[in-house]
């Protein structure tokens, strides 16, 4: 609406836009993750949700680095084979560092956070569903990242010595970096392993710089592996850091606050890729606290080196992002995938999202069938969803069909308390004093709280009649 | 979002249509505001591909880009777009008012009168949503320092001369539309969304259409389903049928229409290039032998017919696209035109008009464009006046709308209510007793109204300032002392006080807004924050480079 004042603040640009506190470690995440269990409470989310929900199982925050290692050995085989079934017939799709960044916009919703640990094609149940996503990327945009990047690469990295100087403390005469050769055309396990050996070998040379062009990185997740592909890694010291290479630009110092968000998220979950792989090399665990440095050989910087093109040109200008935050919420949320087996648990038998398409790739599945399964996985849809998640359309009209306030926005339902749909919402407003008369039945203080808010309902109802009859007569 | 306008979204939820979050117009509409459509090249920041834009909703005008990436070709268009927008801009300069005010002599503190020039109208530009007006923002930036062959270094790339005016106009239209309750330039959807609200979140009202379906659902469609498919709905052609409102374009279209259009016309542009005639050859050569200039003459007209058709299809396909917002934005203004203008409009409306005269008078003067970045003093100044201007809009929107006060009432920031009771009571300490009647009204609101706490008589021919004495929450009564606005005898003047039974608004705000403190000039700005600027900062030209 009315641009808030404080849009002055963005004179002072900020490219570091997130000082995690350095509190007691792990202090205020444990606060957050406790939030998120407590919004899970399954008091009033209906019967699906109260079933899921098994609050013994749900691991406290300390053991996440382990609970990441383990799962790989002891449950991986059914797992897997349990996601495989949900998937079907259709190929895997690989969990990328993008996706795993957008789960962390979304933490709530299992029907995310199923979907995509399985690997389904969520835009091509979309569309068989009836609400293709309207996603997709402008070949301008497209032509314009990769022109950006071969300018970077060309002449041997050129372009990249001077970002390198300054940030990573690259000497002077160093006119070139050593960049091994990754077996980019190889299949993904190849490059990973490749990948692994070259990290050892350039963390074994502490005088060294060397730079991995386009990494292949391993990460389980839910028991299945999801390969990462940073724009760079480069290692010097027996420690490396991630670059990534964006081409929105940075203008006057300052960028676009969510693009940059969007990259350090998507550098945490390379970030915390290293930081396994050096933890697995070393033969330890990753540490407890997300904020802690690794101190070991090929161990990543809790910093990363974001290069956009400067104002509007076409030359690059670099800049540190501190991405501890980041990395805190990814490992969070890479905890709550984990716990997939609980989602699952809850799921009917049989479930599937297989499309069954037909020798020509159509998909045949009934419509209606596949609606039930999508609607067995109970999803935390707000309005966000739309521009990130290919499901956000279906949820959309779920969302309408349930006549629930969420369609309205996230903060709508902080507002109405424990009134969750629309229909309930504005008969509160029309007789807020009714529900008086039931809080006598239940003696919880949930039923305050609600009174205290068909209360206020009622109040603005009135206020907003008077408001408007005044003008009307 | 306030629990009111949540009210009014639930209702529009289930009505299926928009719901009135206000009662009167909160902004100022000009009577020949200037609609401007814009688009932005996907993947360049500030990149422009075109532009509609006109006052006649009948008779927009289209300018393109035919190439975004072509340095020749953008600047062609941008000043074919100053060529067509500064007019406008400038129309509203050489009417003019004085206004009489008074300065200090710094010397000799002496107060002289002076007078001031201030425009009788300003220019008012309309585009669909506030990314549009970070699209301005952004062909402002890259414009402004452009030099041009005026100047004494023009450098290997000038600039059209009306192109870094422009750059100008735009970077100050756009930093004015930053100020609350301004009017210079106005985004669309947040103008319907300060005054109606939808069935939907405020996410998906940003797109103009979207929000327009719950004004004009399709006959036979709920406002919803009208929204999903100005959302989403497409043709054969895979191509939506009702495009976003800019700057961005959908990347399918991108894809299928517009990258093969710019193709096509790269192709016959270049072919146009290679044509002998175009290369340069010596006269002499081609009158030897006529029938080789005959075929090149044919050539070279069939080469810029094409030029010329692929230019009409790129100007036809991007008008296609912008056409829907462009009368979804006069559709809206339809509807706005419709309510009765806020009693302080006008009031407002010289803000805008001072701050267009004076940005009239900076170019008049000759001054080198903004700065990219704010010196300490005037960001401060600049935050402050935002400050300031919210305070003032948050205000008057309460006095000029009941639904606006109701917002207040309902935060405890105001009550409304009955006259029930009227005592006399005097102040006996001074010299002569002076009149401090106690008021009690009956009101359902529930204000933050502690003994002491001062409160200001709404909508009233003066200000008349009273404070609570208590309040009964049982009875729903609230009583507060008059303290002035009673005229300065020893009876209060005659109809200067309530009556019993009457309507009456408190707030527990002020209603004028405060005096902030003044700010130093940039050049005594303290070291705390950076100490004055240096001349270097304040280079108006930057060099920068352009690919």
């Amino acid at each position: 609406m009315i641009p808030h004042p404080s849009a002055a603040s963005r004179y002072r640009p900020t490219l570091q836009p997130h000082k995690p506190a350095r509190s007691p470690v792990g202090t205020p995440e444990a606060g957050h993750a406790e939030l998120f269990r407590g919004r899970e409470n399954p008091r009033r989310t209906g019967p699906a949700r109260a079933e899921a929900f098994r609050p013994g199982l749900s691991a406290p925050d300390a053991t996440l680095g382990r609970t990441m290692n383990v799962s790989t050995i002891g449950q991986a085989e059914p797992l897997a084979q349990r996601l495989s079934e949900l998937r079907g017939r259709a190929p895997q799709r690989s969990l990328d560092a993008r996706a795993l960044a957008a789960l962390a916009a979304n933490p709530g919703c299992r029907r995310r956070a199923v979907l995509d640990s399985a690997g389904v094609d969520k835009a091509a149940v979309a569309g068989r569903l009836g609400h293709a996503a309207p996603f997709g990327q402008s070949p301008f945009a497209i032509a314009r990242g990769i022109v950006f990047e071969a300018r970077l690469k060309d002449d041997g990295y050129a372009a990249l010595l001077e970002p390198l100087r300054r940030h990573l403390g690259l000497p002077p005469e160093a006119t070139a970096l050593t960049v091994p050769d990754l077996l980019v055309r190889s299949t993904p396990a190849v490059r990973a392993e490749r990948t692994r050996e070259a990290l050892a070998e350039a963390a074994s040379a502490p005088a060294a710089w060397t730079l991995l062009d386009h990494p292949m990185l391993r990460l389980t997740v839910a028991g299945s592996p999801a390969y990462l592909e940073p724009d760079a890694v480069v290692v010097h010291g027996g420690r490396c850091s991630v670059v990534e290479i964006k081409s929105f630009p940075v203008l006057d110092g300052s960028a676009d606050p969510a693009k940059v968000g969007a990259a350090a998220r998507q550098a945490a979950v390379y970030v915390l890729a290293l930081q396994e792989a050096a933890a697995a090399t070393a033969g330890r665990a990753v540490a407890d606290s997300p904020y802690a440095k690794q101190e070991l050989p090929g161990s990543p910087e809790l910093s990363v080196l974001l290069v956009c093109p400067k104002d509007f040109s076409n030359r690059p200008t670099a800049v540190t992002v501190d991405i501890r935050r980041e990395l805190a919420t990814t490992r969070r949320q890479l905890t709550r995938l984990t716990r997939i087996e609980e989602l699952l648990a809850a799921l009917p038998p049989g479930t599937t999202f297989d499309l069954a398409p037909d020798e020509a790739g159509s998909p045949t599945r009934p419509t209606e069938e596949l609606a039930g399964a999508v609607a067995a996985l109970p999803a935390a849809y707000s309005p966000d969803c739309l521009s990130s998640c290919e499901l956000g359309f279906h949820c959309r009209a779920q969302a309408r069909c349930a006549d629930s306030v969420e369609q309205l926005g996230r903060g709508v339902r902080g507002e109405l308390g424990s009134l969750r749909t629309v229909t309930e919402a504005l008969a509160a407003a029309a007789h807020g004093g009714g529900s008086a008369e039931r809080s006598e039945q239940t003696e919880e203080t949930e039923q305050t709280e609600e009174d205290e808010a068909a209360a206020r309902l009622a109040h603005a109802a009135a206020l907003r009649a008077e408001a408007l009859a005044g003008t009307a007569g | 979002m306030s629990l009111l306008s949540t009210l009014a979204r639930l209702e529009a939820v289930r009505s299926g249509r928009a719901e009135p979050l206000a009662t009167v117009r909160h902004r100022h509409l000009s009577e020949r505001p200037m609609v401007l459509v814009p688009l932005a090249t996907a993947g360049e920041s500030g990149a422009p591909l075109a532009v509609l834009l006109g006052t006649d909703r009948q008779a927009p005008r289209l300018h393109i880009v035919p190439q975004p990436l072509n340095r020749t070709q953008r600047f062609d268009f941008l000043a074919r777009l100053a060529a067509d927008l500064l007019p406008y801009l400038e129309s509203f300069g050489g009417e003019v008012e004085q206004i009489e005010g008074s300065e200090k002599d710094p010397q000799t503190g002496e107060k002289t009168q002076v007078f001031r020039e201030l425009c009788t109208d300003a220019p008012q530009l309309i585009v669909p949503n506030s990314a549009c007006v970070q699209h301005l923002a952004l062909l402002g930036r890259s414009t402004r320092f452009r030099r041009t062959v005026e100047d004494a270094d023009p450098g290997p790339y000038p600039a059209p001369t009306q192109v870094p005016l422009l750059g100008r106009w735009l970077t100050h239209l756009t930093e004015r539309a930053q100020v609350p309750g301004s009017s210079l330039l106005l985004p669309m959807t947040a103008l319907l969304a300060r005054h109606w609200a939808t069935g939907q979140s405020h996410l998906e009202d940003q797109h103009l259409a979207a929000q327009l379906a719950w004004h004009f659902p399709r006959p036979g469609l709920t406002a919803a389903r009208t929204a999903l498919l100005a959302e989403t709905e497409r043709d054969v052609h895979n191509q939506l049928t009702h495009p976003p409102g800019g700057p961005v374009t959908d990347p399918r279209f991108d894809e299928l229409v517009l990258a093969p259009a710019i193709t096509r016309h790269d192709t016959a542009l270049a072919a146009l290039r290679e044509d002998p005639e175009h290369t340069g050859r010596p006269a002499g050569t081609v009158q030897d032998a006529g029938t080789v200039q005959h075929v090149d003459a044919a050539q070279a007209e069939q080469a810029r017919l094409r030029v010329k058709e692929a230019s009409e299809h790129l100007h036809s396909v991007l008008e296609q696209v912008l056409l829907p917002t462009w009368h979804d934005v006069w559709r809206g203004l339809d509807l706005l035109y419709a309510l009765p203008p806020a009693a302080h409009l006008a009031e407002r409306w010289e803000s805008d008009r001072w701050s267009y005269t004076g940005h009239r008078d900076r170019l008049a003067a000759g001054e080198p464009p903004q700065p990219k970045q704010d010196d300490a003093v005037t960001a401060a100044r600049k935050l402050a006046q935002r400050e300031r201007e919210q305070s003032r809009l948050d205000v008057q929107e309460a006095l000029d709308d009941p639904l606006a006060m109701a917002e207040c009432r309902l935060a405890g920031e105001a009550f409304a209510g009955t006259v029930t009771e009227v005592t006399p009571d005097y102040d006996t300490s001074g010299r002569s007793p002076k009149p401090r009647p106690l008021v009690t009204v009956r009101t359902t609101d529930r204000p933050h109204a502690d003994p002491g706490r001062e409160v200001h008589r709404a909508n009233w021919q003066s200000a008349q300032k009273a404070v609570v004495v208590g309040s009964d929450p049982a009875e729903g009564t609230v009583t507060v002392r008059v303290l002035s606005g009673m005229g300065r005898k020893k009876e209060p003047e005659p109809g200067s006080l309530p009556e019993p039974g009457d309507r009456i608004t408190f707030t527990l705000f002020e209603l004028a807004p405060r005096q902030s403190a003044p700010l130093p000039d940039p050049d005594d700005t303290p070291w705390t924050h950076g100490g004055p600027p240096g001349a270097a900062d304040r280079s108006p030209i930057a060099a920068e480079d352009w690919e």
